[in-house]
């Protein structure tokens, strides 16, 4: 009894945290580009995921290289990440609009000169949210395949990886009204860190790297970035090249 | 081909987007990351990486 209830809060744990990641990833790509592709590559991602399970069920591990897609999902995220990042930092310092009206209008010109608008769909948004998705659901399959595999018996992991999702889920429905609040700026600053920290945490591990304190090294490097970014931010302020210089000569 | 001109148009979009040196110094991060995991137990990987990252970050700020 004492064995089972270990195994599932393993499991529950385990998946939670891998499911807490996808959330943030479809939260952020839901709040700062659109919710519908953001919410269609979820659902892409399950499905795929749902396939591909199906099909391999225990031999998943075996088959998947999933050190692969970590190292090719974690490049994509980090440079996506660090693209809204500088961007981020270039508005926040005031070097760049915030908004560039002029800039989204003309691309929203070229768009409804090539296409009807209503045709118009976001497969950037879509792939981050799809990838996000389909990586972190195929670590949660990883652990309910592992704890099954070693116990002789799926039921239990597989009530705790449910259990984790409604959780999560649930977490995720709450949290997402309050999210639409924050400063628009704001949130791509967050999502420029968060992005670039799972990249980089995720290009390690498809390469080896054994990261010290494992998943907890991702808000570790998300806040070595958010120090970062806010140093850069002050530094590129106008004027505070000049403030600096005539710091220097005085 | 209009479709393969727009997926390829997609993917560079999405890796370069308006800043070559970002696309650039991903790929050096993955050549630092492959190279050093060889050594089992350092923390040199967990240093480098994001000190990559950083310096990815200040020369794609460069103006």
């Amino acid at each position: 009894m004492a064995a089972d209830v270990f195994q599932f809060l393993a499991a529950f744990l385990a998946s939670s945290v891998e499911m807490v990641e996808a959330l943030t990833i479809v939260l952020a790509v839901g709040v700062t580009r659109s919710w519908r592709p953001a919410f269609i590559g979820m659902g892409a991602g399950v499905i795929a995921l749902t396939l591909v399970v199906g099909a391999l069920g225990p031999s998943l591990v075996i088959y998947v290289p999933i050190d692969g897609l970590r190292v090719v999902i974690g490049a994509l995220l980090l440079v996506f990440g660090l693209q809204w990042l500088r961007k981020a930092v270039l508005r926040a310092s005031g070097l760049k609009a915030m908004h560039d009206e002029e800039q989204i209008y003309e691309a929203e010109v070229i768009a409804l000169r090539k296409h009807d608008v209503t045709e118009a769909f976001d497969w950037t948004a879509f792939t981050v949210a799809f990838k996000g998705v389909f990586l972190e659901g195929l670590e949660v399959a990883f652990i309910v395949l592992t704890f099954g595999t070693n116990d002789g018996r799926f039921d239990i992991p597989i009530a705790g990886a449910v259990s984790g999702l409604i959780l999560v889920v649930g977490v995720g429905i709450l949290i997402h009204q309050p999210l639409k609040r924050v400063p628009e700026n704001s949130i791509k600053f967050a999502v420029g860190l968060l992005l670039s920290a799972f990249g980089t945490f995720w290009v390690g591990e498809g390469v080896g790297v054994d990261w010290t304190g494992s998943d907890l090294a991702i808000p570790v490097l998300a806040i070595g970035y958010a120090v970062v970014a806010a140093v850069l931010v002050r530094l590129l302020r106008p004027g505070q090249t000049t403030a600096v210089e005539g710091a220097a000569a005085g | 081909m209009k479709y393969i001109k727009a997926f390829i148009l997609f993917w560079y979009d999405f890796i370069v987007g308006d800043s070559m040196t970002l696309a650039i110094g991903v790929v050096v991060c993955l050549l630092v990351a492959a190279g050093l995991r060889r050594e089992t137990g350092s923390v040199a990987p967990e240093i480098a990486l994001p000190a990559i990252v950083v310096a990815t970050l200040v020369l794609s700020l460069r103006r």
